[in-house]
């Protein structure tokens, strides 16, 4: 017996877009059975993860808090996984932003002004820009994957932060603990609401879906990233080059993952820690391919991903589940899309039963 | 069904009436479209019989339901009068239908035999196969070392690794899909003499060629296809080639126009081009030099696989040519320059493959315009695409090309490949260049398109373009060239004047110019 994928003629347009649903359906369905199989009352499990962060404006506004830099670094990765090429690294381009922008804020430190806040975003997305050329580098200069490359600099980039942070950063009146000074007022992202933790990343994720949606449907340079990963011939022919659009889509994807990293550090931390990221970078992969690769369809996707670390707190907190089930729901999520994307396009076929001819006697 | 061995019949009778297989009523529907309405076909035991139609017609649809690979809507088979279901080509080939594809499925860096074990079922050794595959291709004329890697094996070599890999199974129906397309005219001489000892063995042929002549000469039945529906049962013998393609066109196809060119200055020019190709298994290209004038219209004919992909690559800029080259275009020199840069002086390029590199098929014709038009400063204006223009752009070149559509602005697939065909070459004839690079400009298309391209071709070079028709087809050579080189294992053979020159001379040249290229050996001279 052998199982074969067999591409199905044209996937329908409705399927496409209908996929992550049934995706996010089937999550819900296994996360209840893995709930039972806790000993939690599946559908209220359910209910503390899903649904009760929506009942309350705080939790709304954290679901906000949390969506900025998913959305921000999606917004990146979807440019990139369109022109084929493979950033897995913008853990690292996030930390490296978070690290280039908080050295602007520290070195300024106590000051006020206007421009120390601007000058630490363009540091940051400098940082992340930096951390993604080495990779586009490596894969423009030497063929190197960037798959591995840019994953192994993402470890590199956490190391660094946990050196800066016990070494040279570190707040000298912070009593030996592994962090930086508190960010003064002038270095901290305005909020955008009284009471709340909502910031003005919110603002630049909006803007950047935005922009990259124009860029993809309205400009050549969107045209470019689009034939050179379906078609990576016919972009030679209309005389694009590959080696500028890996560098194109990693530093763009990297930038902006540097662009979240100094808000999340600006913003909800206010300084830097030897963590800074619950692996926003990483679930990011996961918001490009369930927002479809499609800037708009990223920020709802945002939204959802964020929701899934709100009610992974709430059920922390509620049911004394352990944190990793947040990790658990977004690994099966991701396993799920994939399976029906790919079945989406493929149906299986299973062939070679024997194999005899049927004859059905004379007609 | 262990095997057709035992059941292979040495004389099988000549007038058999029970077909060996009969397609009743079949009927194939993708979605609304039919691409099989109702067909009938029956063949006989020894009969070499031709299916005819033009690209799109349900040749392909319905041969491969015969091998199992699809299944039919509706209707039934007949494997010797037994009604059957075909359901994969496993168990077509236990009923004893064999197939030779016009794309080649082999691994290149395998030997011959590793490859004929491959396909192979059951457990048997490789000298065993090795010893079968001597006796077989010795015994039908179609010599193979076993031993060999198929990469060094010409394209006419390669097709009898697919020929002899479906004989081991004993076929008693061996269907055949555009097999001279790959051919000189010499090896296709000697392949016919295969099929005709073949069909006297009792094996029933079923041919599908577009090559009209060559049905006539072979074929003593033919089926015709027209949109999926029979339009005609004849005796190709009884026909001309020209009642042939009228049954399968339904109309008389446009002569192509004869016109009295004048050929002024040259306008395109390539010396001494010579690149070792960075792929393994890719031809290097070896001192080519060739030079195009104004109103003049150079073919360079050759078999694929000869160094015409990587010629064209070098030709367009795609790939940078060496500095030991000159190419120039209207006298300037752009040996350095990228495929833009050459597109600004008024060059323009049709490559061979439509899917993925002429055109992005999950993207629409309006924006596959952009392709070619974008680096020239049509249709973008600062960055941004003006959709407007590339509509208008597109729907003009759908109009003044007679591309079929579904429906207006379709995405890139949803073409018939003849239709893509007029689209690309339209795209690039509607910039008028001053030079057309056109690589198969009417491969796998159907008469009618054809007709249409090698027309518009024709017309460009009267406006005083210089054009170079790169073709596999002999015919569409002498139909629109004035000149004709042969590219031949990367080597380019002085330009000829068509009207010094035949079939039969340029099937030499095809086979090899020096000693170096001869890859046949003693009998490539056997007849």
């Amino acid at each position: 017996m052998r199982i074969d994928l067999e591409a199905r003629g044209r996937p329908s347009v409705l399927m496409i877009w209908l996929s992550p649903v049934i995706a996010i359906v089937i999550t819900l369905f296994v996360g209840g059975i893995m709930f039972s199989f806790m000993g939690l009352e599946p559908l209220n499990a359910l209910y503390v993860y899903f649904v009760q962060p929506l009942t309350n404006a705080y939790q709304l506004q954290e679901l906000v808090v949390k969506a900025t830099p998913l959305i921000l670094i999606g917004v990146g990765l979807s440019v990139c996984f369109l022109s084929n090429n493979w950033n897995i690294g913008a853990e690292g381009q996030f930390v490296m932003g978070g690290i280039a922008g908080s050295w602007v804020a520290l070195t300024f430190h106590g000051m006020e002004g206007f421009w120390i806040l601007p000058l630490m975003m363009i540091a940051g997305a400098l940082g992340g820009l930096l951390w993604a050329l080495l990779p586009a580098f490596f894969k423009a200069r030497f063929n190197a994957n960037e798959i591995l490359t840019s994953l192994m600099l993402t470890y590199v980039a956490l190391q660094i932060l946990d050196y800066l942070v016990r070494g040279p950063l570190r707040d000298p009146d912070g009593f030996n603990f592994p962090e930086s000074k508190l960010f003064s007022p002038s270095a901290t992202m305005p909020l955008l609401t009284d009471g709340g933790r909502m910031h003005l990343g919110a603002v630049f994720a909006v803007i950047s879906a935005i922009a990259i949606a124009i860029l993809l449907w309205r400009t050549i340079k969107g045209f470019e990233v689009k034939v050179s990963g379906e078609a990576p011939r016919a972009a030679r022919f209309a005389g694009f080059s590959e080696k500028g659009m890996v560098y194109f889509s990693l530093l763009l994807s990297g930038a902006l993952a540097g662009l979240a990293g100094i808000s999340e550090v600006a913003g909800p931390i206010g300084q830097l820690l030897p963590v800074i990221s619950p692996g926003y970078g990483f679930t990011a992969i996961i918001v490009a391919f369930l927002g479809r690769l499609n800037p708009i369809g990223v920020i709802f996707a945002g939204l959802l991903l964020a929701l899934t670390y709100i009610g992974g707190e709430n059920a922390q907190i509620l049911l004394q589940v352990p944190g990793d089930a947040t990790g658990v729901f977004q690994g099966i999520l991701l396993f799920f899309i994939l399976a029906c994307d790919t079945l989406i396009k493929y149906r299986v076929k299973i062939t070679g039963f024997g194999g005899k001819p049927v004859a059905e006697g004379e007609s | 069904m262990a095997t057709a061995k035992k059941t292979k019949t040495k004389k099988a009778p000549k007038e058999a009436s029970i077909p060996l297989l009969e397609a009743r009523d079949i009927t194939k529907a993708f979605g609304s479209l039919y691409a099989n309405d109702h067909v009938n076909l029956s063949i006989k035991p020894g009969e070499i019989h031709a299916l005819l139609g033009e690209n799109g017609a349900g040749k392909s649809t319905l041969v491969k339901m015969m091998y199992g690979v699809l299944q039919p809507t509706s209707g039934q088979m007949f494997w010797n009068g037994n009604h059957v279901i075909i359901q994969n080509p496993a168990q077509a080939r236990d009923l004893g239908i064999g197939m030779v594809f016009q794309h080649f499925s082999l691994f290149e860096a395998l030997t011959v035999a590793e490859n004929i074990s491959l396909a192979m079922t059951g457990e048997r050794s490789l000298a065993d196969i090795a010893g079968e595959v001597v006796e077989v291709s010795n015994s039908y004329g179609l010599p193979l070392e076993p031993d060999r890697a198929v990469h060094s094996l010409s394209v006419g070599e390669r097709q009898r690794i697919e020929i002899v890999r479906c004989l081991l199974q004993h076929p008693r129906l061996l269907v055949m899909d555009e097999p001279t397309s790959v051919l000189t005219p010499q090896e296709a001489d000697k392949l016919f003499v295969t099929l005709e000892r073949l069909s006297g063995e009792g094996v029933a042929i079923l041919y599908i060629s577009h090559r009209l002549e060559e049905v006539k000469r072979l074929c003593s039945a033919a089926t015709i296809l027209r949109m999926g529906k029979n339009v005609a049962e004849c005796d190709p013998r009884k026909e001309t080639p020209a009642s042939l393609a009228r049954m399968m066109v339904g109309e008389d196809i446009a002569e192509i126009k004869a016109s009295s060119r004048k050929s002024g200055a040259v306008r395109f020019s390539i010396e001494n081009l010579s690149r070792k190709s960075d792929d393994m298994f890719g031809v290097d290209l070896d001192n080519v030099t060739m030079s195009v004038r104004a109103g003049q219209i150079l073919g360079i004919a050759g078999i694929a696989g000869n160094g015409q992909e990587e010629l064209f690559a070098l030709i367009s800029g795609e790939q940078v040519a060496p500095e030991s080259s000159v190419i120039e275009i209207d006298e300037k020199t752009v040996t350095a320059l990228g495929i833009n840069a050459r597109r600004q002086l008024g060059v323009a390029f049709v490559p061979e493959e439509r899917m993925g590199h002429g055109a992005v098929p999950h993207l629409v014709l309006s924006e596959n315009t952009l392709l070619s038009t974008h680096a020239i400063g049509l249709h973008v204006k600062s960055g941004m695409i003006d959709r407007g223009e590339t509509g208008r752009f597109s729907s003009d070149v759908v109009e003044r090309f007679d591309v079929r559509v579904p429906r207006p602005d379709p995405v890139a697939g949803n073409l018939s490949g003849g239709n893509l065909q007029k689209f690309m070459v339209g795209r690039e004839i509607s910039l008028e260049p001053g030079v057309l690079i056109v690589n198969q400009p009417t491969w796998g298309v159907d008469a009618g398109a054809a007709a249409t391209i090698r027309q518009a071709i024709v017309d460009l070079a009267e406006q005083g373009s210089a054009i170079v028709v790169i073709s596999q087809d002999l015919d569409e050579i002498f139909e629109v060239c004035d000149s004709v080189s042969v590219i031949s294992d990367g080597r380019l053979s002085p330009a000829v004047s068509t009207g010094d020159i035949d079939y039969e001379g340029i099937g030499l040249l095809m086979g090899g110019m020096g000693a170096s290229s001869e890859k046949e050996g003693t009998d490539s001279h056997a007849h």
